[in-house]
């Protein structure tokens, strides 16, 4: 789990360690299940040693033991600040595809088509699955909006396979 | 060659062509098909790949210049003019991309349009039509008139109309082409909800969100198919896989 998301969800006020993770299972929906329960844990605890986190015990009751409550520190909101401000972005690979329909018609191991029909067949099965889940979140679902997202990137993806299989439709490859 | 007598779609060799010598074009070119009963099957391909033409022939709205074909095991390539009329009513339904609603008419008569082409009563139309309008979520619209409903209502009265004479097939052609991305995803929720009941379904589409909701995928080039993917089955991983969440 990546720290300046945590930080930033502490931004608002002081919370248990499970309030965290059932707002990142809310953001994310069935995205989320791959998310191990721990991660949450383990990256307080990493933010805590680093000192952008404290954490105070809050006394607990028979049935509901001793929690912590997590806070940020003047340096956590710092770090905060300076992640909203950057502009990131993620760069998918297309070189590594690329190169590798490259190499494999230059070697004569493989026909690039070969590649991209197996690379197409496995982003439509990633299509239908992420299409099928946007299709049953309830409306105004936060997480129907970052799949959503998944769906318009595989889309373009699939594109440039277009694109690919165009361009090497026909080119010669050594036998 | 063998065909499945389980499909509810079967062709063997279509053809269809236009002009001539010189000038000659194969929309459609020796095109084998079979779609088994309760199957959704996307034909995807760019614009004029021939696919639109495909689903007129499949339907009965257009005649194969060769080829064999079959509609729930019944021959329909070489059927009458009025045996193909009575089969374009009763035994396929159509969903198109501009809907194709009669403007004059309220939700409710277009629906009931078709039954009552069907030689049924007054009354079971009006059944039917209020069954289905229920169905897809527009039973308050039933009064209104196409023109007072938003694209992806009419789209649905459309597929409701689609589905009046309980078809064995519907065929669509880019059913989502004129709808923004929610009207898209209720016409889709329908369309699995037809894929659940047990319907088969044929869908044209150049998009391949729409194609990827099929249980196989075949893609067009020419007017001949190039490729086929089934897609039931799913990923291997969890959908959390598509993002980088678990690092």
């Amino acid at each position: 789990m990546q720290q300046e998301v945590v930080l930033a969800l502490l931004a608002k006020e002081p919370s248990h360690g499970y309030q965290l993770r059932a707002r990142l299972r809310e953001a994310l929906g069935p995205l989320g299940d791959a998310m191990n329960d721990g991660q949450v844990y383990v990256t307080l605890a990493r933010l805590e040693r680093a000192g952008q986190v404290t954490s105070a015990r809050a006394a607990g009751t028979p049935d509901r033991p001793d929690r912590k409550t997590y806070a940020l520190t003047a340096d956590g909101q710092q770090r905060v600040a300076e992640w909203l401000a950057e502009v990131s972005w993620p760069k998918p690979d297309l070189a590594e595809f690329h190169l590798k329909l490259l190499a494999a018609a230059a070697a004569g191991l493989a026909d690039p088509l070969g590649i991209i029909d197996a690379q197409r067949r496995e982003l439509l099965r990633r299509l239908r699955d992420a299409g099928r889940a946007a299709m049953a979140e309830p409306d105004g679902s936060e997480a129907a909006l970052l799949l959503e997202g998944v769906v318009l990137r595989l889309q373009a993806d699939l594109r440039w396979l277009e694109a690919c299989e165009r361009s090497w439709t026909g080119r010669k490859v050594r036998p | 060659m063998n065909a499945d007598p389980e499909s509810m779609v079967r062709a063997r060799g279509l053809r269809k062509e236009y002009g001539k010598e010189e000038s000659l074009i194969r929309a459609v070119d020796r095109v084998d098909l079979d779609v088994e009963a309760g199957e959704t099957v996307a034909v995807m391909g760019p614009s004029g790949c021939g696919k639109s033409t495909l689903l007129h022939l499949l339907g009965g709205l257009d005649r194969a210049t060769a080829g064999e074909l079959w509609l729930a095991g019944r021959r329909i390539d070489r059927m009458s003019e009025r045996g193909m009329a009575a089969l374009r009513r009763d035994a396929v339904g159509f969903v198109f991309q501009a809907f194709h609603l009669m403007d004059e008419l309220t939700a409710a008569e277009n629906i009931e349009l078709p039954v009552l082409l069907a030689g049924r009563s007054p009354r079971a139309a009006r059944r039917r039509a209020a069954e289905l309008l229920e169905r897809v979520d527009l039973a308050d619209r039933a009064r209104h008139l196409p023109s007072q409903l938003s694209g992806g209502q009419r789209q649905r009265v459309a597929i409701a109309r689609a589905l009046a004479n309980r078809p064995q097939v519907v065929l669509a052609d880019e059913p989502t082409g004129n709808l923004d991305s929610e009207a898209t995803l209720d016409v889709l929720r329908l369309f699995e909800s037809l894929h659940e009941a047990g319907q088969t379904l044929v869908i044209v589409t150049h998009d391949s969100r729409i194609a990827a909701t099929a249980d196989r995928l075949i893609a067009m080039r020419d007017g001949a198919f190039i490729d086929e993917t089934r897609l039931t089955g799913g990923t291997s991983g969890r959908l959390g896989a598509l993002l980088n969440l678990d690092s």
